[in-house]
């Protein structure tokens, strides 16, 4: 499940400025499917027939060979860059494609190799060559050749993929667009050698594609998030939207850190989203109180938890700071804040904290 | 609802805003359906004047609307009777939230849609992930709009498939610009309000995330299903690890105006564990009929929509709210009790004599979640 958090803001301002530099480059709208055969190709090209008939001047660079009837329909009415080859090798010819400088080009499989010897090794990076060229690029790309996710769909479908496409050129597209089709939509077509997309593969099973359909469904929504903190960023916006789940599992010496640490990475699973787990420095914590404390992290490193120390003279502020900075929705906290340094010091920081926690739910657990 | 083996099944097609596509998507399904033989109909369509729409429909029988006279007006709704008389293998609806008009049979049109499932109809519809109805404070949260039209969560349960019909939000607004969606001053007003394009982004997102669970809801009782299947075990039995959610929340009802966030985000949580969801109304005396008519009627209302929701309140009695609150929970192995997060007005100074702190007191073995209004 996501396990990171959302991006750093000075980090993605960054960015932002750096593509803004741009000026003139390409744009570049990717539709990602979770399985061959759920009809992205038709989709890619149906969308290229609405652009000609409102004039643009649409090619297309690469398409997957073997195509359904209704993709060669659409086909037929394209103009189609004829492929180079590399060492025998066919293969999208990327200097056609710039020599006949189109407005929009179609890229179909983004994932795939270039034979040795080709200007880049991947397909990929062919269409950041048309994109910085001013060339606006519209191309597919299925769920297994993502390289962070390739490890838990290979999980699932027991094939193992080298062709793969980082998640952050996904991320950087203008666009992304999912083509949905439930299973056994994609299984009527099981008997359509596209289905298996050449590579000889038995078709996969109603749940098997269930699963791949999550799996494509959240990967586009950390995409859909990303850039929507993207766009908050670039408007200063600051707001808390509260479109993922985040929890943020507070602990201290004094909790049953591991209950709420599973509890939150449960929590966390269940709604997709993601989590936090927070403790404040002390610098005058005990030799003991500080062994407790690297204990409960242990367990929070050991469920892939993002860990944060914070800082702050009152820990109910430092965590609302901390929770609000991120779009945390949830606060765990322990019901032990009695008896501890917090309470020594700051009185009453339960009723402190729920106080301050406009927007944010906080649920206490049993000491 | 019956679950009889000649249950038509549901399908929905799931969007984020208007002119997404939901409708196009639904009716080129009902073609391909056609296509290969299967006897389909449209029982109520909504084209919004939309030329690629009207199209689409070409070629599709059509049961016409019931006319129903409403202060004076003329209005169609669906022809529950006129289908069922029809008897096709698949009906077509759009806008599954749709209320309709006052003198019709039922309130709701999911509710019609629900009669015809239960005659063995399929039906395929449309509806916005803002029509949710746990979405909905999240929904006025970052839209400033409370949706009216809910549907509750446990009918898109029911659903057997729901599907994410998907347009990049630039996209969108490129076609409301265009006027393919709205007439170009409608257009020009939606673009003010609702279809802002970080709006469109957080709705959209919203609705792949929902789509994602709705697609993990049925895998996992796939795996129920095979695991109990393959153990040769009855449901009861624990062969999948994800199989029964040992989680059970408690949610307070009181006469606050908060008992209805409250309840939508219990709900929405327990849902999500999997978890049983329970509510009570704690009384001085036990007995709703012993209250003020303004508190009673809030009270009521609030225990009204819980129903909806597929919750089932009690009524307790208890002089002190906090102490029976906790022993409710205790005696129905209640894991987490859910309270609303006092208004900022309404705390007292001294804190230790307020409910929330009382009940985290009392509930030393039990979660206590503070829910927080969610301000804009």
């Amino acid at each position: 499940m996501s396990t990171k958090g959302r991006p750093d803001p000075e980090q993605l301002l960054r960015q932002l400025q750096a593509e803004e530099q741009y000026y003139g480059r390409g744009r570049l709208k990717i539709f990602l499917g979770y399985a061959g055969g759920v009809g992205k190709s038709f989709r890619m090209l149906d969308e290229a027939r609405r652009r000609r008939e409102r004039g643009e001047d649409v090619v297309v660079g690469a398409i997957q060979p073997k195509a359904s009837p209704e993709v060669d329909a659409l086909l037929q009415r394209m103009l189609v860059i004829p492929q180079g080859s590399v060492g025998g090798v066919p293969t999208m010819d990327v200097e056609a494609i710039l020599r006949r400088h189109p407005q929009v080009c179609l890229v179909d499989g983004l994932a795939y190799d270039n034979p040795p010897g080709s200007a880049h090794p991947k397909r990929w990076q062919d269409v950041e060559h048309l994109l910085s060229a001013g060339i606006s690029v519209i191309a597919t790309v299925n769920l297994q050749h993502i390289e962070e996710r390739r490890e838990q769909v290979e999980r699932i479908t027991h094939k193992h993929v080298t062709e793969t496409v980082p998640e952050s050129f996904l991320r950087n597209a203008d666009e992304i667009e999912i083509v949905d089709a439930p299973p056994d939509f994609a299984l009527q077509r099981g008997s359509n050698p596209l289905f298996v997309n050449g590579t000889g593969s038995p078709a996969l099973s109603p749940q098997q594609l269930s699963e791949l359909r999550e799996i494509a469904l959240l990967l586009a929504a950390d995409v859909v998030d990303y850039q929507l903190e993207a766009y908050l960023v670039r408007h200063g916006i600051q707001q808390l939207w509260g479109t993922c789940e985040r929890f943020l599992v507070c602990v201290s010496p004094y909790v049953d850190a591991a209950k709420m640490i599973a509890s939150g990475r449960r929590n966390a699973d269940r709604f997709h989203g993601d989590l936090f787990v927070a403790y404040i420095n002390r610098p005058d914590a005990t030799p003991e109180e500080r062994s407790v404390l690297e204990r409960n992290l242990e367990e929070a490193r050991a469920v892939n938890a993002r860990i944060e120390a914070l800082d702050g003279d009152d820990p109910a502020d430092a965590i609302i700071e901390f929770a609000r900075a991120h779009g945390v929705t949830q606060i765990f906290v322990g019901n032990r804040m009695r008896n501890s340094w917090w309470d020594r010091i700051f009185g009453q920081p339960l009723d402190h904290l729920i106080r301050a926690a406009e927007n944010i739910d906080v649920r206490v657990f049993p000491a | 609802m019956s679950d009889s083996p000649h249950r038509g099944t549901l399908k929905i097609f799931l969007g984020y805003a208007a002119g997404v596509g939901k409708t196009y998507q639904m009716l080129d399904e009902a073609h391909k359906l056609k296509d290969e033989g299967v006897d389909v109909v449209l029982g109520y369509f909504e084209p919004h004047g939309r030329k690629d729409t009207i199209t689409k429909a070409e070629g599709l029988e059509v049961i016409p609307r019931r006319k129903i006279e409403y202060r004076g007006a003329m209005f169609g709704e669906t022809d529950v009777e006129a289908i069922l008389r029809r008897r096709p293998q698949v009906c077509v609806i759009d806008e599954f939230a749709h209320t309709n008009i006052p003198g019709s049979e039922h309130g709701k049109r999911w509710q019609d849609v629900h009669i015809l499932l239960d005659a063995g109809i399929d039906v395929l519809t449309t509806m916005n992930v803002q029509h949710l109805e746990s979405l909905n404070d999240q929904v006025w949260q970052f839209t400033g709009i409370r949706v009216r039209e809910t549907i509750p969560d446990w009918v898109v349960k029911q659903a057997d498939e729901v599907v994410m019909v998907d347009l990049p939000p630039q996209a969108l607004l490129n076609r409301l610009t265009r006027g393919v969606v709205y007439t170009p001053e409608k257009a020009q007003q939606a673009m003010e309000n609702f279809f802002k394009e970080s709006t469109l982004v957080a709705l959209r997102e919203l609705a792949i995330r929902q789509t994602a669970h709705e697609v993990d809801v049925r895998h996992t009782v796939q795996d129920e299903t095979q695991a109990a299947a393959t153990s040769g075990e009855d449901q009861g039995s624990s062969a999948s690890p994800r199989a029964r959610s040992p989680e059970c929340i408690l949610i307070l009802i009181t006469e606050d105006p908060s008992s209805a966030a409250l309840i939508r985000r219990g709900k929405r949580v327990a849902d999500y564990l999997q978890a049983e969801c329970l509510a009570v109304c704690i009384l001085r005396d036990g007995n709703l009929q012993n209250i003020d008519a303004v508190q009673r009627e809030a009270v009521e209302k609030h225990m009204k929509f819980a129903r909806n929701l597929q919750i089932e309140p009690s009524v307790l009695q208890g002089d002190d709210v906090a102490q029976a609150l906790v022993e409710f929970a205790r005696s129905h192995k209640v894991t987490q009790i859910f309270i609303a997060r006092p208004q900022q007005q309404k705390w007292p100074l001294a804190f230790g004599r307020g409910l929330v702190e009382r009940v985290v007191r009392l509930a030393h073995d039990i979660q206590v979640t503070i829910v927080a209004e969610r301000r804009r």
